[in-house]
């Protein structure tokens, strides 16, 4: 049974035109996916595809305009009020950027303790105890708890985001980019601490990237998206060794490698479609390096290729 | 790649260094401002006199103490006499701790309209947001002077009205800069992560996020101490003041037909005036230089 169950969760932004009308930008554009528990999906995509605010939405940080997200038996979006202050327990965030995720105007350990705090979980004396606790399991020292962020190196700032997230012990932890902003050797280290966490602790990661490269490091299952809806979705082997969609081909071929020269060259061409008036077609029509006409009329449904293995595309494979 | 890091023994590369408070290190920005320290200097001095002062020289400054519009020197009388034979020396020291007050009185009245509007239209966006910066224009476009007369005539002139109807017309400028550090720092991800840990609108906006868009309006509430002194002895010079409280502006405003006649009855008080307001001024860029981060990395 799966932990996060999301169902055509879309998210649409209002975009405020000239003499007043208004257009929506369909940010997300039913997604729907599946993460099992202790497993990692992946959420691939350049920049501006939704794969953010896609999990984010899921988190209750960005407003959804529909669909579900269960999270075990619950639906998170139907939750208001305090009912859905103490589900955040449940699913925390890591961010991108370790110099703006935490408040410069707080020592670490109180950063770490500030869900405690909010959540009133666990009770009062044993915080203390927590706080240090977390600091020991992210690989930092209880003494490093009085020191303000900015005395803190990127890496060991991803520490105490990531000792923030587990303060509420969640099910599901979604990590936005966590270490596209760290250099090469420091990411290792996060990703290796991330891995350790989710062996000791049983958690479930929503894992958002762009680096090709640290998704196959990371993941159980991979979904790429493209301007707001996922193109392919499948467990990491098949989707890195056997891409189907023409967009997933181009990206993995786009990989810097010293292989490279081996690899087949699908290269995208051409504009992407401006999101605020999509085409009626495929979204990756105008790219597409083997674009149909039919391929413009109308959009090609994300269907089972293989089983487990979906795919938007009316010619998928080679 | 090697990895050096073992996840069970923490880094001991990093010593820790004694966690320098962000007011230590502000003072350290502060003291590079050397006009900011002379004007700190001078505003000190003055605060004394207001504080000490009544007790060091204790006169009764509304006695007629020698002959009307005696010049400074005359009699031990410093500053002279003004038009009623009163001690301006007297008069400076008892008005300085009016005017002070005032000053400060109206700039937290200020400030606490002024925060309040502007930390709830850049929280919560959409119609409050509408509605307050309407309210807010409305405010500013108002000529300041005359609606604080307005206020004063209406209302009567006595001190507390004076303060209210000087914090009423200054708060627009207080709250636009309260909401566009809301604006910006609503959206950054420690702020986002608070509210993911649980933490309530309230706190988030009380302590998460006024504790970081403090430095821009403890520099702009430095600043309304000077011109609401300024604008209170405007209020004194125009005659819209207590007569039976000595502020700096009152003695200026008391002393204005005999402008020509014995002109130190209205420059003492006016020079007091400016040494204060632009003590004020300098203590407020150098908090300026202090506070903000982007001169910090200098």
């Amino acid at each position: 049974m799966s932990l996060l169950e999301i169902k055509n969760l879309s998210v649409r932004f209002r975009v405020k035109r000239a003499w007043g009308k208004s257009s929506y930008l369909h940010a997300v554009d039913d997604v729907s996916l599946s993460v099992p528990r202790g497993q990692t999906l992946a959420l691939v995509g350049e920049s501006g595809s939704g794969k953010t605010t896609a999990a984010l939405a899921a988190a209750r940080l960005v407003p959804a305009a529909g669909g579900s997200v269960m999270l075990g038996d619950t639906d998170l979006l139907k939750l208001e009020g305090e009912a859905l202050r103490q589900a955040r327990a449940r699913v925390q965030v890591i961010f991108q950027d370790p110099y703006s995720s935490l408040n410069p105007r707080l020592r670490a350990g109180a950063i770490v303790r500030e869900p405690m705090d909010a959540l009133g979980t666990p009770d009062k004396p044993d915080r203390d105890a927590r706080v240090a606790e977390l600091f020991a399991q992210v690989g930092l020292r209880p003494e490093q708890r009085a020191l303000f962020p900015h005395q803190f190196s990127g890496g060991q700032r991803q520490r105490i985001g990531i000792a923030r997230a587990l303060a509420t012990s969640p099910d599901l932890i979604v990590c936005d980019e966590a270490v596209s902003a760290l250099d090469v050797a420091v990411q290792a280290q996060i990703l290796n601490l991330l891995r350790r966490l989710q062996t000791d602790l049983g958690l479930t990661y929503l894992f958002i990237s762009h680096d090709l490269g640290v998704v196959q490091h990371m993941s159980d299952r991979v979904a790429v998206m493209y301007m707001g809806r996922i193109v392919e979705e499948a467990d990491r082997i098949a989707l890195f060794s056997n891409p189907q969609h023409p967009y997933t081909q181009a990206l993995l071929a786009a990989v810097p490698s010293v292989e490279r020269a081996k690899r087949s060259g699908v290269k995208m061409t051409g504009e992407a479609p401006d999101p605020l008036n999509p085409p009626p077609g495929c979204m990756f029509a105008s790219r597409c390096p083997k674009v149909q006409p039919s391929c413009k009329a109308s959009p090609p449904p994300l269907d089972a290729q293989a089983p487990d293995h979906r795919v938007a595309c009316f010619f998928p494979g080679e | 790649m090697t990895d050096t890091f073992d996840p069970r023994k923490p880094d001991a590369e990093q010593p820790i260094e004694k966690p320098r408070s962000p007011a230590a290190e502000a003072w350290s920005m502060f003291r590079r401002n050397h006009a900011a320290v002379v004007g700190l200097i001078v505003l000190t001095i003055i605060l004394a006199i207001a504080l000490f002062g009544p007790i060091l020289y204790p006169e009764d400054p509304f006695m007629m103490v020698w002959t009307p519009f005696s010049p400074p020197g005359e009699q031990g009388y410093l500053f002279g006499t003004d038009y009623l034979g009163r001690d301006i020396m007297a008069l400076m020291i008892h008005g300085a701790r009016v005017s002070i007050t005032v000053g400060l009185a109206a700039a937290f009245v200020t400030v606490t309209i002024g925060i309040t509007v502007g930390a709830l239209a850049g929280f919560f966006r959409g119609f409050i947001e509408e509605a307050l910066m309407r309210l807010t224009e409305f405010f500013q476009v108002l000529p300041t002077l005359l609606f604080s007369m307005v206020i004063v005539a209406l209302f009567g002139a006595s001190l507390p009205m004076i303060t209210l109807a000087i914090g009423l017309v200054s708060w627009p400028a207080v709250a636009r800069v309260t909401r566009s550090e809301f604006l910006r720092i609503r959206e950054l991800e420690y702020v986002t992560a608070a509210r993911s840990g649980g933490v309530r609108n309230g706190r988030l906006i009380f302590s998460v996020i006024l504790p970081n868009a403090a430095p821009p309006i403890i520099v702009q509430a430095a600043l309304m101490v000077g011109s609401a002194i300024l604008f209170e002895a405007g209020l004194s010079f125009l005659g819209l003041t207590d007569p039976n409280v000595a502020s700096w502006g009152q003695i200026i405003g008391s002393n204005r037909p005999y402008i020509l006649d014995a002109s130190y009855t209205v420059t003492v008080p006016g020079l007091a005036i400016f040494v204060t307001v632009l003590a004020i001024s300098l203590v407020g860029d150098g908090l300026n230089d202090a506070l903000n981060p982007k001169l910090r990395a200098r």
